[in-house]
């Protein structure tokens, strides 16, 4: 059974007792037969179907009342308007409920415009990431050491920070290894990783395993750059920074 | 005895509604904004105001004109997609600055870069800003494709996407590195030098691999002149082009992931 909204339900019980209130005085009785508009045959017609129709029982009640006041209503008023239980023009026959008929694909998300909330947050980033640079580019200069010189190797000759990680390999492994095969098969399981992890959730207590390979990985890389950054000495030996001095550009 | 007289002449703010007026019916403005930009019509808070900034504007290739309440949270993103690629803006700003004082000559390269810093106004200032920011972009696309591994966003329907995000760290890191010689002096040449000899043991074609990037068998002005090239041309094309799929997909798959 389809649920009928409750104030439909009140508007009709408010017109069906209305409609009987009507119904029980003579003059609303008395009308249909007064209306000149009606012709005589349909009048009669009307009159037989009704008899009938109590006799069947109430299945027709509340129409047969509707008919009743829509009848009574000119007679009473001299207006020309159909009017309905309570005024009303129409009936209500069912109630469909949007899912019934209607394919609804998208639950109703909650959003929020992009401006202003979006738009304004990303501006303040911009303006405090501008900023951050700007005064640290007051303060801190960047490095330019002597005129690039082929015939004299500094000592030690370190990759750009990003890439000190490898060379830190360099020093345990083969060239071939610690340059190209590793560094590749890491790229290549960063780029495979969404196939590889079957796993649809995207929560944190789900996703336990697929975590902790990623925390190593990214730790495994982030220990090799420090030590290559601030633990490497000349020769590339090790070293302590706190003790013989930072041997870092950036 | 005093008489109130009433000025013919329209005030200043009269007048300049006139002009505003008259700017905002003419032809040209009209040409310039949409039907319907905030720059047309004028701006008051509403709910379809707000949907028109986005609607009408050039923004609407980046954003839609609502987001989900949870992607705004700035604890969420932490804003490391969105500040890679303002540091690549402001890089673009800044590099094209350095370009008017910069020949990637060997002979010339590291004279201008120190003549920049010198006698150019703002030269030391841009110069700091472009590589403080290169260093800077490194870390936050870093800290982008790890934010985006813990929150588990790489998962369908955003797997490509996640790919192109890996292709975009390499290609930042190439951007890094190719500029990272152009000063040309011993830090950026043996630098490049410990960076090369590393490809050069790439299986096979290693040595083929060296020659292409070296522009022959050691490090000189041909590297430079096809490292700058790299770096101011080529490397940037190729990385405009796979963050426009990037923001593409992005919209695409829904806007950005979550919640947790």
């Amino acid at each position: 059974m389809t649920e009928i909204p409750e104030h439909l339900l009140k508007r009709a019980q408010a017109a069906r007792d209305k409609a009987a209130a009507d119904a029980g005085t003579p003059s609303a009785s008395d009308a249909p037969a007064a209306d000149p508009r009606i012709p005589a045959h349909l009048l009669e017609r009307s009159k037989a179907a009704k008899t009938k129709a109590d006799g069947e029982g109430g299945a027709v009640a509340v129409a047969e009342k509707v008919g009743a006041l829509v009848a009574a209503a000119p007679a009473a008023g001299g207006i020309p308007v159909g009017a309905g239980p309570g005024g009303h023009t129409q009936r209500l026959l069912t109630v469909v409920k949007s899912g019934s008929i209607q394919d609804v694909k998208a639950t109703p998300v909650d959003k929020v415009h992009t401006w202003p909330h979006l738009l304004a947050a990303e501006f303040v980033a911009a303006l405090a990431c501008t900023a951050f640079l700007f005064f640290f580019s007051i303060f801190v200069n960047a490095p330019l050491l002597q005129l690039a010189n082929p015939n004299r190797t500094p000592n030690p000759s370190k990759a750009p920070w990003y890439f000190l990680g490898l060379q830190e390999l360099l020093t345990m492994f083969h060239p071939m290894v610690a340059g190209v095969t590793v560094p590749g098969i890491a790229l290549f399981a960063l780029i495979l990783a969404p196939y590889i992890d079957k796993n649809p959730s995207n929560k944190p207590e789900d996703r336990k395993f697929a975590t902790s390979i990623m925390t190593v990985h990214l730790m495994f890389w982030a220990v090799l750059v420090m030590i290559g950054s601030f633990f490497r000495g000349p020769g590339f030996n090790f070293v302590f920074p706190w003790r013989d001095g930072l041997f870092f550009e950036l | 005895m005093a008489k109130v007289i009433e000025d013919p002449r329209p005030t200043a703010k009269e007048r300049l509604n006139k002009t505003v007026d008259g700017v905002q019916g003419s032809q040209a403005w009209n040409s310039i904004f949409r039907p319907g930009s905030i720059f047309r019509k004028g701006y008051t808070d509403s709910p379809r105001n707000r949907s028109y900034v986005i609607m009408n504007s050039v923004l609407y290739h980046l954003h839609p004109v609502k987001v989900k309440r949870h992607a705004v949270k700035v604890s969420y993103t932490l804003c490391l997609g969105g500040l890679s690629f303002f540091l690549f803006i402001l890089l673009t700003v800044t590099g094209i600055f350095l370009m008017f004082f910069y020949r990637p000559e060997a002979t010339a390269a590291w004279n201008d870069i120190s003549s920049l810093q010198t006698s150019v106004a703002f030269g030391l200032l841009v110069r700091n800003m472009h590589r403080w920011g290169a260093h800077l972009m490194v870390l936050s696309v870093f800290l982008h494709m790890a934010r985006v591994f813990y929150h588990g966003a790489y998962k369908a329907p955003r797997e490509f996407n996640w790919v192109i995000g890996v292709v975009l760290l390499t290609l930042t890191l190439l951007l890094s590195f190719t500029g990272y010689l152009l000063p040309w002096d011993q830090l950026s040449m043996w630098a490049v030098a410990v960076g090369t000899n590393m490809m050069g043991y790439t299986p096979v074609f290693g040595s083929q691999v060296r020659f292409v990037l070296l522009g022959g068998v050691e490090i000189g002005s041909e590297t430079l002149l096809r490292w700058y090239v790299l770096h101011v041309l080529m490397l940037p094309f190729v990385i405009v082009i796979f963050m426009a799929i990037h923001f593409w997909r992005v919209r695409k798959d829904g806007g950005i992931s979550g919640p947790l």
